[in-house]
C-alpha cells in the first residue's frame, strides 16, 4: 500500500481507495497504535441488551468515546459499571468499519471515584438542604380535589398523555399545560419560568390559576434530567405557593426538584394519582352516606314512635283512675248521716248536764236585792256631801276683809314718793357734774386755740379771708389785715379794725 | 350547629367531612328530635353540594401560549389525547 501512497500525485490524479481499503487502512493504524490503552472518564449512557454485552459511553466535558464490554469480560467484573461513575478503563481500540465508528473494547474497568457530575450534584443538594429548601415544614398539603391542574412538561410525548389518561380515569379535571423543554440548556430556565408563571396567574383572570402543579418528565440519563437539578428550578419549586408534585424520570431517578416539591411521584402516572381522588369511589362513598343518613333519621323516628306507643300502653285508662276514689267517696257518704246523728245526740247530752247545774232565777233575785240596798243609801249620802261643801265655802267667805287691801295701797304710794325724790336728787347731781366737765373742756379748748398765741405777742396777717405766711404773699396782696391780741388792724384799703374779732371765723361775717 | 358555614362556599372535602359528621350524629341517636331533623336537612344540602362538585367532572385541557420572552399570552386547546 505504501507504494500507492508514494506514487500519489496531487489533484485529480490521486490514486483511488475503495471504502473498504481506506477503512482497512484506518483499522490497521488505529489497532496498531492503540492496542493497549488506559482511558479515564465518566460512564455516560449505558445499555445492557439481552445479548449480555454491555455498551456504554465514556465521556469527559468535551468528548465521548463509545465502548463495549463483551459478555465474558462483563461477567468477570467485580463492580458493575453504572452511569455517572468515574472509571479507568483498560482495553484496545478497534474500528467498526460497517458504521465508520471506532470504539474501546474494555478488558478491565475500575471505579475512579464518584463522577464529577454526581459530586457536584451532591454538593448542591447539601447546600440547598442547609438553606432549608427541603425542610418537611416547608411542604404544603395537596388539595383534596383540585379544580384546575397546571402541568409543566413537554406538550408532546408520553408524559402528558399518561397524566391526562390517568386523570380521565380517576376524575376528569381542567388541565392547563405550560409547555417547556424538558432537556437541554433551555430546560431549567423554562421550567422555573413556568412554575413562577402559573403562580402569577390571577385567581379570576382569563387563564384560570391552577390549585395544583405537576412538573413532569419521562425517564432519561442523568444528563437528560440535569435541568431538574438546576438551582433555579429547585428554588422556583420551593417558592411555589401552589402545591407542587414532581414527577421527573423514573422511580430510581432522583433530582433535586423532588426534594423541594411538596410531593414526589415516582412516575407521571403516579403524579396524576396523587393529584385527584377517584370520582367513582367518592360517588360511592357519598351514596353510602346518603343511605346512612336516610336510615338514621327513619330509625330515630321509628324508635321514638315505638317509645311513644309503649308509654301510651302503660298509661292507665281514665275510668280506672277514678274508680277507686269513687268507691271511697261512696263508702264515706254512706257513713255520714249516722255519724252526724251520733254527734248531735252527744252534744245534747252534754248540754243537758251543763243546763242542769244552771239556775238563773236565784242569781237575778240576789243582784236585785243588792241593788235595792245600795239605792236606799244614796239620798242620805248626797245630802251629807252637800252640807259639808257649803260649810267650807262659808268659812272662806268670812275670811275675806277689804281693809287689808286699802292698807297695802297706802304703803305702795309712800314708797313711790321716796323713790321719786331719790331720782330727782340723783339727776341734779349728775347734771352739775356734766356742767363742771364742760367748763373744763372749754378752758382747754381756749388754751389750744391761736388766740392764746396772740396773747404772747404774735400776730396773724390776712388778706381778705386768706392767711398770709410769707413776705412774698404779703407783697402781692392789695389790702392786709393784722390781728393782734386785742383786735384787728387794716393796712391799706378800707378795712375797719374790729376789737371783738376772733369769735367767728374770718369771712363769715360777709354772709350777713 | 351554630357555626354552620354556607354550603355553597365549601370545598368538596369540607362538605364531605361535615356530611360524615352529620350522619354520625344522626346515627348515634343522642340528639333531640328537632335537632335531628335540622341535621338531616343540613345533610341534604351537603349531599347536594358534594354531588354537584362530583358532577363538575369535565375534562378541559388547554395549553398556555407563550410569547418570545416566555410570558403567557393566552390558551389554546390542546390535544394531548
Amino acid at each position: 500500500m505504501s507504494d500507492l501512497i508514494e506514487d500519489a500525485q496531487p489533484g485529480m490524479n490521486a490514486p483511488e481507495f475503495s471504502v473498504s481499503e481506506i477503512s482497512g487502512a484506518v483499522k490497521r493504524v488505529i489497532e496498531g497504535e492503540f492496542a493497549h490503552v488506559r482511558v479515564r472518564g465518566e460512564i455516560g449512557r449505558i445499555s445492557r441488551p439481552r445479548s449480555g454485552h454491555v455498551y456504554l459511553d465514556l465521556k469527559d466535558d468535551r468528548a465521548v468515546l463509545a465502548a463495549v464490554i463483551w459478555k465474558g469480560v462483563a461477567a468477570r467484573m467485580k463492580v458493575a459499571p453504572e452511569e455517572g461513575m468515574e472509571v479507568v478503563a483498560t482495553g484496545r481500540l478497534t474500528t467498526f468499519a460497517g458504521q465508520s465508528r471506532y470504539q474501546l473494547v474494555i478488558e478491565e474497568i475500575a471505579p475512579a471515584g464518584m463522577g464529577a457530575l454526581m459530586a457536584m450534584l451532591e454538593k448542591r443538594r447539601k447546600a440547598l438542604e442547609a438553606e432549608g429548601l427541603f425542610a418537611p415544614s416547608a411542604k404544603t398539603p395537596l388539595p383534596y380535589l383540585p379544580e384546575v391542574i397546571g402541568v409543566v412538561t413537554s406538550p408532546s410525548g408520553a408524559v402528558i398523555r399518561d397524566i391526562l389518561h390517568r386523570l380521565r380515569d380517576r376524575f376528569p379535571r381542567r388541565v392547563l399545560i405550560w409547555p417547556v423543554a424538558v432537556q437541554g440548556e433551555r430546560c431549567a430556565p423554562e421550567v422555573a419560568n413556568a412554575i413562577r408563571g402559573l403562580n402569577a396567574l390571577a385567581p379570576d383572570g382569563p387563564v384560570p390559576r391552577p390549585d395544583l402543579i405537576i412538573v413532569a418528565r419521562g425517564g432519561g440519563s442523568i444528563e437528560d434530567l440535569w435541568g431538574f437539578n438546576e438551582e433555579a428550578v429547585v428554588r422556583a419549586a420551593f417558592e411555589s405557593a401552589i402545591p407542587l408534585i414532581s414527577a421527573v424520570g423514573h422511580e430510581t431517578d432522583t433530582t433535586l426538584i423532588d426534594h423541594a416539591a411538596d410531593r414526589r411521584a415516582p412516575t407521571p402516572t403516579a403524579a396524576a394519582e396523587l393529584a385527584v381522588p377517584v370520582r367513582a369511589e367518592l360517588l360511592a362513598a357519598l351514596a353510602g352516606l346518603e343511605e346512612r343518613r336516610r336510615r338514621a333519621l327513619a330509625r330515630g323516628l321509628e324508635l321514638r314512635g315505638r317509645g311513644l306507643r309503649d308509654l301510651a300502653r302503660a298509661l292507665p285508662r281514665p275510668v280506672e283512675l277514678v274508680e277507686a276514689p269513687a268507691q271511697r267517696l261512696d263508702y264515706a257518704a254512706g257513713r255520714l248521716p249516722a255519724a252526724l246523728r251520733g254527734l248531735v245526740q252527744g252534744k245534747q247530752i252534754a248540754l243537758g248536764r251543763v243546763a242542769a247545774r244552771l239556775r238563773p232565777s236565784d242569781r237575778v233575785a240576789q243582784q236585785a236585792r243588792r241593788l235595792d240596798r245600795l239605792a236606799g243609801r244614796l239620798p242620805a249620802a248626797l245630802r251629807l256631801v252637800t252640807s259639808q261643801r257649803r260649810g267650807r265655802l262659808d268659812a272662806a267667805a268670812a275670811g275675806l276683809r277689804p281693809g287689808l287691801l286699802a292698807r297695802s295701797a297706802r304703803d305702795r304710794a309712800v314708797r313711790l314718793d321716796a323713790l321719786a325724790r331719790r331720782f330727782g336728787r340723783a339727776t341734779a347731781a349728775q347734771a352739775a357734774g356734766w356742767r363742771t366737765r364742760l367748763d373744763a373742756l372749754e378752758r382747754l379748748r381756749q388754751t389750744l386755740g391761736y388766740k392764746e398765741t396772740l396773747r404772747r405777742g404774735y400776730a396773724v396777717v390776712r388778706s381778705g379771708a386768706r392767711v398770709l405766711t410769707t413776705r412774698a404773699e404779703a407783697e402781692g396782696a392789695g389790702a392786709l389785715e393784722i390781728e393782734f391780741r386785742d383786735g384787728r388792724l387794716a393796712i391799706g384799703g378800707a378795712a375797719r379794725a374790729r376789737r371783738d374779732g376772733g369769735q367767728e371765723p374770718p369771712g363769715q361775717g360777709s354772709l350777713f | 350547629m351554630s357555626d354552620q358555614k354556607p354550603v355553597d362556599n365549601m370545598s368538596f372535602e369540607d362538605a364531605m367531612a361535615e356530611l360524615e359528621k352529620v350522619v354520625g350524629q344522626l346515627e348515634s341517636g343522642e340528639v333531640a328530635l328537632e335537632q335531628s331533623i335540622a341535621l338531616y336537612e343540613r345533610g341534604n344540602s351537603l349531599k347536594a353540594h358534594c354531588e354537584a362538585k362530583l358532577k363538575q367532572a369535565e375534562e378541559k385541557v388547554a395549553q398556555i401560549t407563550l410569547d418570545s420572552e416566555g410570558k403567557p399570552t393566552g390558551t389554546a386547546p390542546a390535544s394531548g389525547k
